[in-house]
């Protein structure tokens, strides 16, 4: 990070100079001096550390975290402070943190290190005065001539100068780089050598800048003496690092941008930190006990002092104080004793719930890859997670923002039907495909019934002619023969094409019998019904556009007849053409959009010879043109698009995604309002809202649309006003009081509505002016709050993120979820707080800024209700006992301090004190984290109601956290009065021999080690054997250890304070006779919540979910002995 | 942040190179189904209802309410005696050593307490003193001390641990052993205990052996340089100031009783848990054919040398028999009982509950 911020630097003062200027093949192009000037190498960095700077850099930074901070500070004071504890005790666990964090981080980068070296490393071939030269990638320079084989990806920016392709072009897919997986065209440097050794020549470009689509450059040629030929190049020239080259052979270019230049790298930008709700409650929980840290400190202070003011208590004779402590100033004094008391009682703040936190997510993660559940034998893959951090966010998701194509849908197009003249032709026997179509009178035979023959030919022939489809040649060179035309399948063509609705098309008229066989140099074959060949010579294509959206081609056929096949989105197109035969097709047309097809219309238009020559000329006069091209270009097509013909539409069938309709409804019953944000049309996904039953047949939907908009002559602004409000009168205000009768009145009272906006009206929104904005917003978010379903349609992806960022920041600020497989989608993913990508067809962008990616949406709902339920769980009882365990640990010694003089003699050794967390507490609550399901995950799918039951982080709020204070604070007294009445005659062993205060503070952590543990495994309702080792394992361990510590005269110790004392305690029967007493009446509580509480098992959860929460609430709640003699013979009755 | 670029990299060369990957790299990518990958370990499930709650709750008040009456019954047969000797009333005997204390004395002030036993005491008797209000665990105290000084180490020996300050070196310059407040503060009070019968003062066998843990009094405690010669092993060290006698006369009498392993020393080195404590002194050993201490008049003489006024402190000699729980303590048997009882009444209170919900629900499934 810090060498490209360095190099921005740099790039900061070239930026001055404003162009670069490269030699290329490193020749000196004149007579002048070459100097070569310097660039950055191809070096890819994106690791942090170096081996040196490891060890300082990762400790600056993990003490730039608060809590280690915090730690280390304690351990400071400890080791300058004279404290109650040795530095030994917090700065083993502060070792152990940092080691572990260390390590983690020291792989990741480990991990990096070697992707990096992997493609730095990569072979790439230059070429240098004519040789071929194999080096590595990293060693690319700027004015080095690369080659680059197909489907290799491009070492760095090039400039392309030569391709092995005939029309000096080369295809390439961006689909790592911006998400779009077609082939794009890119175009050689114009008439340059042929013979790269000899070309001599400068580029002349800009200085490096993020924008992909945005490049300015001159080439200037020399020729032996002559002046030079100057190119302008632009982003057509550029081939971008990170892309891959498709269908040609071999290319070669001139590297112009290198390593942290190139525009992948400027473009990637860091994501932001995600931080889980949990975290949240974590440091409020923190804050709190920070605070009854600091106020234990302060009253043992206090108390202190008053202590020692009576006459003989400070400094009786049998304890005098060292001659530096009498001499110590006394406000010095007061403040080294409350640090004194701090350290004592710092373990309050556990270090090790850091530490437990991090390894129980980082784990954790691991069970959403292995999950078979998440296989998808399609791409072969499974779940991918790219944070841990957000385990258990999955499980609090409050709103859903999906994205319709390829999530929704399947971004897999199937040709539907089509209609030509207004007669409707199915294709429906998918199943069979091959059948129907060697079968010549299957769906044929009728077509043949309807519309004229030639009409159906023209038809299927413009589908056939009017795309950019390319046929995929086959990858081997000298496989050409199997691939003869006649012989194997034609389903199983592979066509390549900018959309797959194209490909649709071309493939449905396949199976009418109509088969593109090629474009083989400006010639299209086709082959028709009658297994004869067509040749077709194609003049123009008029590329699509999304402002014309449409795009047409102009052929000439064997016959000598030009004709123009063009194809559209409806409101493109029916302007277009003759009016007379609008409506038919409109009709079908409309029918087709509300049923949730892809609709497109087919328009064909003769061009007599003078007509084509004056389009022809114009078209070669408007591409040559210099200046806006662009707008020439459009102004043309318009002109030849004019006066078509309209044969006919067809209908692509973008399926749903598997069990996308099962999901949306699980994802509702779990309380979770989903939002589709689409850049689709509104009818398609409206339909696609209703086919994924997000809409029923009973949802009242409030539109706000271009088309609501633009009723009658008023403003558009009163309008979006006037119904807004309505809106807002119908969704909030009469639904409150429903809302406010009962708990069971959500569903009813927002099953009712669904909402739509578009783009258009919720820029409107927006941006309305000033006064008026907020007060919209704010109307706008009520509505959609209280619509189950919000249907956002003609989204910019900038606009949804907008959207996810407005109900982030709406009151109670909800957790969000943004779900979507397009680049497109990138912006919403990394807005919301989980962001989910899915493994679709569009390119890998999402995935790789999600959070976690699936391969399907069906996904979603085990994602979600399984594991985002149980990591909810499992992480909040994590925090909620660490919290609780610390406190019934440093409670008695609090106490221990009003029978000790406020002396801060600790209770336990420091042995003790060290190793709870570490080892006698820490490997129970791991493993019941990582393995706990206090349901089953089959349940929680079945009732995915049981989802609300945690929504609004309900385990981690004030009432549950006071509980398990106000236990801990419980266990705390009881552990340390129990010990201290107990202790009211010391005499415990049978022999009449005393204890003393090490056995006391043994007989106390006993007690708390089990209690602790044995609460934990009350807690656990999923005892694998995982369960059972580690919690039996900690116990016998504790006794292990304790009995090994004791038994030994440790030589390096000072006092040998624990020897025999854990052997001893044993010995004695009034020891046992307490510990297991204060264990069982700590315990006791718990185990009778346990039962009062309403019964838990499996079908009692259901019959749960079954009745409504009121009835269950009343009936417990009603007075069980006050139910009369009668009340039972009304029933039985 | 740096991952999410590689990533990118990384797919740029697997898509570049599609032929390599081939079958068995993806195969490998499908997760391995195993019980513990796939979280379906085989589980007990244990629920917890009143069902399987109730029976425990039961079991728990029958098994603690006889421990608790046992404990009680225990605990009350324990004879104890306790008598105060620190003097603080005029009219107690050892109020004159009380109030004229001073540490450079040489003779000690020596008081005799009468006091008469109503019931004779079975079995061994165990003599403990005890203190009040005397901070053993206070932490300057508790860490006052050298434990490798005290066991036998030559190097501690002449040098003892910082922690002992101000008690590590006299006013000679020289190593005190044992260093530190807690010996340094050693009770150095001597009893005795006289029966009076018939007007002859009969003295009462004292056994000072098995006071101290063995552990303690044969492992962690050593003399330096072994038992042979004590004067000579602590040669070069000086006496805790607030001795009389240096260490190595601690017992002369008993050489398995003197130095560090003298056993008062090693009971008092024991730091008590709270301010008001007991150590044991004495055992009483039991007599074949008369009970241990007759019932009787006694007196219980006192060579007054610890001071504790200066800090309201406190002293007592407590005689008491000693049960299988230890010394007389009554709180176990109540809290048992306790508990025992609360158990059962839950029990019961649930079982109510538990019957009467039961019967409401199956009596609202019939007319489902």
């Amino acid at each position: 990070m810090l060498r490209r911020r360095l190099n921005r630097l740099l790039g900061g003062d070239e930026r001055r100079v404003d162009s670069r200027t490269i030699y290329v093949g490193h020749q000196p192009s004149t007579t002048e001096a070459f100097i070569p000037p310097k660039f950055c190498d191809n070096r890819i960095v994106s690791s942090k550390y170096t081996v040196w700077n490891f060890l300082p850099k990762n400790l600056f930074e993990q003490f730039r975290r608060i809590a280690n901070f915090y730690f280390l500070i304690i351990f400071l004071v400890q080791v300058i402070v004279d404290t109650p504890t040795s530095p030994v005790t917090s700065g083993l666990p502060l070792f152990f943190v940092i080691t572990v964090t260390a390590i983690k981080q020291g792989y990741e980068d480990w991990l990096r290190h070697k992707a990096d070296n992997e493609v730095n490393k990569y072979p790439v071939t230059v070429l240098e005065n004519g040789r071929r030269i194999r080096t590595e990638s990293e060693k690319i320079k700027v004015g080095d001539v690369v080659e680059v084989n197909e489907d290799e990806t491009f070492p760095c920016d090039l400039i392309l100068l030569q391709s092995t392709r005939d029309d000096d072009t080369c295809f390439v897919t961006t689909a790592s780089l911006d998400g779009e997986s077609n082939h794009k065209t890119h175009y050689t440097v114009p008439d340059t050598e042929k013979d790269l050794d000899s070309l001599s020549a400068t580029i002349e470009c800009e200085q490096p800048q993020p924008d992909l689509y945005k490049f300015v450059g001159r080439m200037y040629i020399y020729k032996n003496g002559q002046e030079p030929d100057i190119r302008s190049l632009g982003p057509e020239n550029l081939l971008l690092k990170g892309a891959t080259l498709k269908n040609t052979l071999k290319i070669c270019g001139v590297a112009v941008y290198t390593g942290m230049e190139t525009k992948m790298a400027l473009n990637y930008q860091g994501k932001s930190q995600k931080r889980s709700a949990v975290e949240k409650s974590i440091n409020a929980f923190l804050l709190v006990y920070l605070c009854i840290l600091v106020s234990k400190a302060l009253v043992c202070t206090t108390l202190k002092y008053v202590w020692q003011s009576k006459p003989g208590q400070d400094e009786p004779w049998y304890n005098q104080k060292t001659q530096r402590e009498k001499e110590s100033n006394m406000y010095l004094k007061m403040f080294t004793d409350f640090l004194s008391f701090m350290v004592l009682f710092n373990f309050i703040i556990p270090v090790s719930m850091y530490v437990t936190v991090e390894m129980q997510k980082f784990l954790g993660s691991f069970f959403i890859t292995w999950d078979r559940d998440f296989f998808d034998p399609e791409i072969q893959e499974g779940a991918l997670v790219n944070t841990s951090d957000l385990n258990e966010e999955l499980g609090q998701v409050e709103y859903v923002f999906t994205d319709k194509t390829g999530t929704l849908t399947q971004n897999n197009m199937e040709f539907i039907e089509c209609c030509i003249d207004g007669f409707q032709y199915k294709y429906r026997n998918a199943e069979t495909e091959l059948d129907g179509f060697s079968a010549t009178d299957g769906p044929v035979s009728k077509l043949l019934e309807k519309a004229g023959k030639e009409r159906e030919e023209l038809f299927l022939r413009a589908l056939c002619l009017c795309h950019t489809v390319q046929v995929k040649e086959p990858t081997g060179l000298g496989q050409d023969q199997t691939d003869s035309i006649i012989g194997p399948p034609h389903e199983q063509r592979g066509f390549i094409a900018s959309s797959p609705d194209e490909v649709a098309l071309v493939k449905g008229a396949m199976r009418y019998g109509f088969t593109f066989l090629g474009l083989e140099s400006k010639k299209m074959k086709i082959m028709n019904r009658n297994n004869d060949i067509e040749t077709y010579e194609l003049l123009h294509v008029l590329n699509f556009d999304p402002v014309r959206r449409r795009m047409s081609v102009i052929v000439r056929s064997k016959s000598g007849e030009t004709l123009l096949f063009c194809k559209g989105a409806d409101s493109s197109m029916f302007p277009r053409v003759r009016q007379e035969e609008v409506e038919k097709i409109r009709m079908h047309v409309e029918r087709n959009a509300t049923e949730g097809y892809r609709t497109l219309c087919v328009a064909y238009k003769k061009l007599s010879s003078e007509e084509y020559a004056r389009a022809d000329t114009d078209l070669q006069a408007a591409r040559l043109a210099l200046q806006d091209r662009e707008e020439k270009l459009i102004a043309v097509y318009n002109q030849v698009e004019a006066g078509m013909t309209l044969i006919g539409a067809t209908a692509v069938e973008d399926r749903l995604q598997e069990e996308a309709a099962e999901t949306m409804e699980a994802l509702q019953g779990a309380g979770i309002k989903v939002w589709v944000l689409t850049g689709d049309k509104m009818e398609t996904a409206k339909s696609t809202c209703y086919a994924c039953r997000l809409f029923q047949r009973g949802t009242e939907l409030l539109e706000l649309t271009v088309r609501t908009l633009e009723d009658g002559a008023r403003k558009r602004e009163e309008r979006l006003h006037d119904l807004l409000l309505e809106y807002h009168k119908k969704a909030v205000q009469d639904a409150l009081p429903i809302k406010s009768g009962g708990s069971r009145g959500w569903s009813k009272a927002n099953q009712d509505f669904g909402f739509i906006i578009d783009g258009a009206s919720l820029s409107m929104v927006f941006n309305s002016p000033e006064s008026s904005s907020s007060r919209y917003k704010n109307l706008f978010l009520q509505i959609c709050q209280n619509c189950t379903t919000v249907l956002c349609c003609r989204m910019a992806p900038l606009q949804k993120a907008q959207i996810v960022k407005m109900v982030k920041s709406s009151k109670g600020s909800p957790i969000t979820l943004s779900i979507g497989d397009g680049a497109n989608d990138v912006s919403m993913i990394l807005e919301a707080h989980v962001g989910i990508g899915i493994k679709g067809k569009e390119g890998r962008q999402a995935v790789r800024n999600s959070d976690y990616a699936i391969p399907k949406l069906k996904h979603l709902k085990k994602l979600l209700l399984g594991h985002g339920h149980l990591y909810y769980v499992r992480i909040a009882h994590l925090v909620q006992y660490f919290f609780y365990k610390n406190l019934c640990f440093i409670l008695p010694q609090f106490l221990y301090q009003f029978f000790c003089g406020y002396s801060q003699q600790p209770l336990y050794d420091a042995a003790y004190l060290t190793m709870y967390n570490i080892c006698f507490t820490s490997m129970p609550i791991l493993a019941y984290s990582l393995l706990e399901q206090h349901i089953c995950v089959e349940l929680l799918l079945d009732n995915a109601t049981l989802y609300r039951s945690i929504a609004k982080n309900a385990m981690l709020r004030w009432v549950p956290f006071l509980y398990w204070t106000v236990l801990g604070v419980f266990h705390g007294l009881l552990f340390f009065f129990g010990v201290r009445f107990l202790f009211g005659n010391p005499a415990l062993q049978d022999n009449g021999q005393v204890f003393g205060n090490w056995s006391y503070g043994t007989i106390v952590f006993t007690v708390l080690v089990f209690t602790v543990t044995l609460k934990l495994a009350l807690d656990t309702r999923h005892w694998t054997w995982i369960n059972h080792f580690v919690i039996w394992g900690s116990l016998a361990f504790y006794v292990f250890f304790s009995f090994f510590w004791g038994g030994i005269i440790w030589p390096f110790l000072n006092q040998q304070r624990l020897y025999f004392v854990f052997a001893n305690m044993l010995s004695s029967v009034a020891a046992w006779l307490v510990i297991i007493l204060l264990i069982l009446l700590s315990l006791l509580p718990d185990i009778l919540l346990v039962v009062l509480r309403k019964p838990r098992g499996p079908h009692a959860r259901q019959r749960k979910a079954g009745e409504s929460g009121v009835g269950g609430a009343k009936s417990s709640a009603r007075p069980l002995l006050m139910r009369t003699f009668s009340d039972e013979s009304n029933t039985v009755v | 942040m740096a991952s999410g670029y590689n990533a990118k990299e990384e797919d740029g060369h697997h898509s570049g190179a599609p032929g390599n990957g081939g079958a068995g790299a993806a195969k490998s990518k499908k997760p391995d189904n195993t019980a513990f990958k796939q979280q379906r370990l085989p589980a007990w499930q244990p629920i917890l209802t009143a069902g399987t709650v109730l029976p425990a709750f039961f079991v728990i008040g029958l098994i603690f309410i006889p421990i608790g009456i046992g404990l009680f019954v225990t605990s009350n047969n324990i004879k104890e005696f306790e008598i105060d000797y620190t003097g603080i009333d005029a009219s107690s005997p050892c109020y004159n050593c009380a109030q004229n204390f001073s540490w450079n004395s040489t003779s000690s002030c020596s008081c005799s307490v009468p006091f008469i036993l109503d019931q004779p005491f079975e079995s061994n008797v165990f003599m403990y003193y005890g203190l009040s209000n005397f901070y053993q665990n206070h932490r300057r105290y508790v860490k006052s001390r050298d434990d490798s000084q005290l066991n036998g180490d030559q190097k501690s020996l002449g040098n003892p641990s910082k922690e002992c300050e101000p008690y590590r070196t006299g006013s000679n310059g020289l190593p005190i052993a044992p260093c530190g407040a807690i010996a340094n503060s050693l009770f150095n009070d001597t009893l005795e205990l006289y029966y009076l019968s018939n007007g002859t003062k009969t003295p009462v066998a004292l056994t000072k052996k098995g006071i101290a843990w063995w552990t303690d009094k044969h492992v962690k405690f050593r003399n330096p340089g072994g038992n042979d010669n004590l004067t000579v092993a602590f040669q070069g060290t000086s006496k805790p100031v607030n001795w009389r006698t240096p260490v190595y006369e601690l017992d002369p009498a008993d050489p398995e009783n003197n130095g560090f392993i003298n056993e008062d020393f090693i009971v008092w080195m024991r730091t008590a848990a709270l301010p008001t404590f007991r150590k044991l002194y004495r055992i009483i050993q039991k007599k074949a054919d008369a009970p241990t201490l007759a019932s009787g008049k006694y007196v219980l003489e006192v060579s007054y040398n610890y001071p504790v006024r200066s800090f309201d402190g406190r002293k007592r000699v407590i005689l008491s028999t000693i049960s299988w729980m230890g010394g007389k303590n009554p709180f176990l048997g109540i809290a048992y009982i306790t508990v025992g009882s609360v158990c059962f009444f839950l029990a019961v209170v649930l079982l109510i509950i538990h019957h009467k919900y039961d019967n409401r629900n199956s009596s609202a499934d019939i007319p489902n």
